[in-house]
């Protein structure tokens, strides 16, 4: 069983409707934007819930994992809706990754947290989340072709910027997992 | 503080054709999937984490001038938005334990005497489950019973059974349900009465019933209220009615007030449309007009009588019922296997259940019957 990183646990466990939701609201305002809450509940309606709390805030339900009595939600806080315009200007499509799946070249890396990434991720996609990239980017292998994926398409700007001006060859996924219709692997055995 | 109004209530005022208005603060989701229905209900569905930081917004939407009533899933998120309410001036009821509340709600109605000439009339009460449309019977007579498709809520049973001072002797399902569990073995284990299942439902079944087959029969009480077994396959391969004092027929799945059994939900609608039809259109036909037909389900509020039952004359089904007027046979066909409802909530899960196989805890069982039965095509 991988472990799912969070910024946050909230436990919620033995508390029936609406305190899981009444707590996870009061929490999540102590979070950055982007950043991820872990809910612990045993309330088995707080699952529905949840998501549908999340969908009406702008607050992005990730899944839930099922231990025994315990359901452990993951919702990563809403960044706004600042959208910044896209500033890279190498971009490709979905479908183009979909079909450079089997290509040796290219590398696919997504830079969504790993709770993220964790539930549904493009098979054969690497993990950095952005905040880590920083850090971490000698892990890429400089020669190949990298397509840069997150949610939306705007922390993956952000992260084309970061690579490119480091030397890599980078493209930025449009519009990213959000719109993601093919095949996805995940490392959770969510319900 | 908000009042609590009980499941019974609310029973009353649906049978009463009263009006309420029901704030449903359940997900949309779950209340477009099932909810509390009523002639005269209005409604307004707004999930309880919209208003966690006040009720000010929906305030004009509420009537001031009948009651309102709050409610969610299991009670707390109704009574914490009927606080609110309350708190804003309002006068608000909850319903008290929910939708699992509603869901478990039985309401006994009593269909009248049977025709007995000893000096302790036999009864027909009808439990009607009216938050999910599921109808069981109890056959009285003589300080004897006899129950039909009962549900989990066994003490219920047991209690209606104490009260009335009759020993339950058998215990029949018509069927192996899909849409909710069945209570009936637990009531013949408790009752040491007999519990009787169609062996051709029961080919998978774990433990020991007696065989229902075409024509068995039982006697109610020492005088001659007979309950006569008639196969009539279609629902399910097993699926088998009931005949009660030559006056009541009890068709299970089959034959429902305003629509017809659905014969897909042990996944062979194809190999079974033509017994369901067979049913339908040869054996009931066969049958005294006379018979009042008592169904296992209802679907839709009206098709509750004045008192609350659901029952009606079988000329008056053979007349009126759209699912028993297609004279061709392609078109049946087509009516009962395409375009079908969406299946019962865990309906697999719930067979198998039934079957023996899975022993799932209370909490589970009522998460499994969440939503309506629909076990019939219209």
């Amino acid at each position: 069983m991988t472990m799912i990183k969070s910024d946050i646990v909230l436990d919620a466990k033995g508390l029936a409707c609406p305190m899981p939701i009444v707590r996870t609201k009061k929490t999540i305002k102590t979070l950055e934007p982007g950043q991820v809450i872990e809910v612990q509940a045993t309330d088995k309606g707080s699952t529905a819930d949840l998501r549908a709390w999340a969908n009406s805030t702008g607050n992005h339900y990730l899944g839930t994992i099922e231990e025994g009595e315990v359901l452990r939600h993951y919702v990563r806080k809403s960044t706004g809706d600042v959208t910044e315009p896209a500033a890279f200007a190498q971009t490709v499509n979905n479908a183009t990754v979909e079909a450079a799946r089997q290509d040796d070249s290219i590398t696919v890396l997504d830079v969504r947290e790993q709770a993220e990434y964790a539930f549904a991720h493009v098979p054969g996609a690497i993990n950095i989340p952005l905040g880590e990239l920083e850090t971490r980017h000698a892990e890429l292998d400089s020669n190949q072709t990298i397509y840069v994926i997150c949610w939306t398409g705007s922390r993956s700007d952000m992260a084309c910027r970061q690579l490119s001006d480091k030397g890599y060859t980078v493209h930025n996924v449009v519009s990213g997992m959000q719109e993601w219709a093919s095949e996805t692997t995940t490392l959770v055995s969510a319900k | 503080m908000a009042q609590a109004m009980t499941a019974a209530r609310v029973t009353k005022k649906i049978i009463g054709r009263e009006s309420l208005f029901i704030l449903d603060v359940r997900n949309e989701d779950a209340f477009q999937d099932w909810k509390i229905e009523g002639e005269n209900f209005k409604y307004l569905n707004i999930p309880y984490f919209e208003l966690l930081d006040g009720v000010e917004e929906i305030l004009d939407q509420l009537p001031t001038d009948q009651d309102v009533l709050v409610v969610c899933a299991k009670e707390g998120s109704s009574i914490f938005v009927a606080d609110m309410l309350e708190e804003a001036g309002r006068d608000v009821s909850y319903l008290s334990g929910g939708m699992k509340a509603w869901s478990e709600h039985l309401e006994p109605i009593s269909l009248g005497t049977l025709n007995e000439t000893g000096t302790d009339q036999g009864e027909v009460v009808q439990f009607v489950r009216i938050g999910k449309g599921c109808l069981s019977y109890m056959v009285i007579s003589e300080g004897e019973a006899v129950l039909i498709d009962a549900t989990r809520m066994t003490d219920v049973y047991l209690d209606y059974a104490a009260s009335r001072n009759v020993t339950i002797k058998h215990v029949f399902d018509t069927h192996l349900h899909a849409d909710h569990i069945s209570g009936g073995r637990d009531i013949a284990e408790k009752t040491g009465a007999t519990y009787w299942l169609p062996p051709k439902d029961a080919t998978d079944v774990t433990f020991d019933y007696a065989p229902l087959e075409d024509g068995s029969t039982v006697q109610v009480g020492d005088t001659a209220i007979e309950v006569r077994a008639l196969y009539s396959p279609g629902h399910t391969i097993g699926s088998t009615s009931f005949i009660v004092d030559q006056r009541y027929l009890l068709t299970g799945d089959i034959l429902f007030i305003d629509s017809i059994g659905r014969p897909d939900l042990a996944g062979l609608a194809e190999d079974w449309v033509g017994d369901l039809r067979d049913s339908l259109y040869n054996t009931y036909r066969d049958l005294s007009p006379e018979l009042i037909v008592l169904p296992a389900h209802f679907m839709i509020i009206e098709e509750l009588n004045t008192d609350g039952s659901v029952a009606e004359k079988l000329s008056i089904l053979l007349a009126n019922n759209h699912g028993l007027n297609i004279d061709d046979e392609a078109t049946f066909r087509k009516m009962v296997t395409e375009n079908l409802p969406l299946q019962p909530n865990a309906y697999q899960d719930i067979r198998e259940t039934n079957m023996g196989k899975q022993t799932p805890d209370l909490e589970t069982q009522r998460e499994m019957e969440v939503g309506p039965n629909r076990c019939a095509v219209r």
